[in-house]
């Protein structure tokens, strides 16, 4: 592994420190990672074409697959088998589907939060705030199959935000919309991730989606990390072959974009 | 006889859907947790699994009659509980004539979910009894069509419940068995007015599980 680290480890509170992660999947190692650690407050991007093992990597972490480690900690505490429900709940992931369920838009939004054992009250009134974050409060009664695309992304988005977890995972969940909905969802994920103080890591395969929302790029190839640094240090001086040719495809997009 | 709403018609009729009913909600019971873990679930054997109970749906409920007899009898396996000749009896084996419909169903009706959404859902914060029941609410049309099929096989079958019922009179006499009796006595009026009430009951009962399954699915 040929990481640039350049004080990256930083001195904030780890949200999340995992050490020798496997993911194995469909019989054959998908992703191996030394060391995984996410600061407070921090925003992570994986980043790496298809099939690098970013997804199972994500899945994993989010204890969602099987996979093993020699320590994985959130939030400074072990994870054991006997907690995982209670460690799952302290999260939200987001996927590159919506995934509604077939109920109102307000219904999915309160499903995760009833769940967790938050009270009615409480839960409506987190819902009807985050559907109103994310421009999507009036069509709280419309049924979640008869929204459009960007409509159901956002849904998607506000259901994993007012569950108010300590990380978001993120799972390319702006790859399945088209450029405009998804150049506006990408500039309200940042601040809306700031404001809040949430810990995320956002799992792409594009370069600008990167650079525009994360502090912090970890380049994965054949499901190993090749590079890690803020995503100037990325542009600057990409680490392998294939690095260079996302960080100049994404700056080509850029550029078009008028970033 | 059927304007005089006849006794023993009303009893039979009562005693045909309390049976069917019975039957029809313990293979609920029990094959929906079992479709929805076949729909999800992958592992050795699955195939030959999901293959038998595809089978199971078209078992002939006169061979479910031979085989709940051979295990009730007197002196067979289960003869001590003194079943055979019992309402019990009838339930029993349609309970086993409806559940390869209801898991075949269900696990249809979970299958056509996006695969995804399981993990969804746990990703929620779902226990594993919470994901249970937002599955089986995903897949709530698969499943009253295997409520609808369920039922429809049990209240229509004669052959188990004539063999393990014994069509006794005020115990264990059904429609479908009644009206074999009434044909075979020549009274084909009876019999047609209780075939008339027997496809009343299959329908009604259907077009009220029509009714629920159509409903949400127009905005």
């Amino acid at each position: 592994m040929s990481t640039s680290r350049g004080g990256l480890l930083g001195t904030g509170r780890p949200v999340i420190q995992v050490q020798d992660l496997s993911v194995p999947r469909g019989g054959k190692e998908r992703a191996r990672v030394e060391q995984l650690f996410l600061q407070d407050d921090e925003i992570l991007a994986v980043m790496g074409p298809n099939g690098a093992g970013k997804s199972s990597l994500l899945l994993a972490i989010a204890l969602l697959i099987p996979a093993s480690w020699s320590s994985y900690r959130l939030l400074g505490r072990d994870i054991r088998a006997e907690n995982l429900l209670n460690v799952r709940r302290s999260m939200a992931v987001v996927f590159q589907d919506p995934l509604l369920l077939d109920t109102t838009v307000r219904d999915n939004v309160l499903m995760g939060l009833l769940m967790r054992g938050v009270l009615r009250d409480e839960a409506e009134e987190r819902a009807r705030h985050w559907l109103d974050k994310l421009g999507v409060g009036h069509l709280a009664a419309r049924k979640a199959r008869t929204l459009s695309g960007g409509e159901a992304h956002r849904t998607s988005l506000a259901r994993a935000f007012a569950l108010e977890p300590a990380v978001l995972l993120l799972d390319e969940p702006f790859s399945s919309l088209d450029v405009v909905s998804r150049v506006s969802l990408m500039k309200e994920v940042r601040p809306l991730l700031r404001q809040t103080s949430t810990s995320a890591i956002f799992v792409t395969h594009d370069f600008t989606e990167a650079a525009m929302v994360a502090d912090r790029v970890m380049v994965m190839e054949s499901g190993v990390i090749v590079q890690q640094g803020t995503p100037k240090q990325v542009l600057a001086s990409p680490a392998t072959p294939l690095v260079a040719a996302l960080v100049e495809f994404g700056r080509v997009m850029a550029s078009m974009l008028g970033q | 006889m059927l304007l005089h709403g006849d006794a023993e018609l009303w009893r039979v009729t009562l005693l045909t859907l309390r049976l069917s009913g019975t039957a029809t909600l313990v293979s609920l019971a029990i094959g929906v947790p079992l479709g929805v873990f076949l729909g999800l679930a992958r592992f050795r054997g699955r195939s030959l699994v999901v293959s038998a109970t595809n089978a199971g749906m078209g078992l002939p409920p006169v061979v479910v009659g031979v085989a709940v007899s051979l295990l009730l009898w007197r002196s067979g396996p289960a003869g001590a509980l003194g079943l055979m000749y019992t309402p019990g009896a009838i339930v029993f084996a349609q309970c086993i004539i409806a559940l390869p419909q209801v898991i075949g169903l269900t696990m249809a009706g979970v299958m056509q979910l996006d695969p995804r959404l399981a993990l969804q859902i746990v990703a929620l914060g779902a226990s594993p009894a919470q994901l249970y029941m937002l599955l089986v609410r995903e897949a709530r049309l698969g499943i009253l069509a295997a409520v609808m099929a369920g039922f429809g096989a049990v209240v229509s079958e004669v052959g188990a419940s004539m063999m393990v019922g014994g069509n006794i009179t005020g115990q264990t006499r059904v429609l479908t068995t009644a009206i074999v009796l009434e044909v075979n006595k020549g009274n084909f009026d009876v019999a047609i007015a209780l075939s008339l009430v027997l496809m009343l009951l299959a329908y009604g009962v259907t077009a009220v599980l029509t009714v629920l399954q159509q409903k949400g699915r127009h905005v």
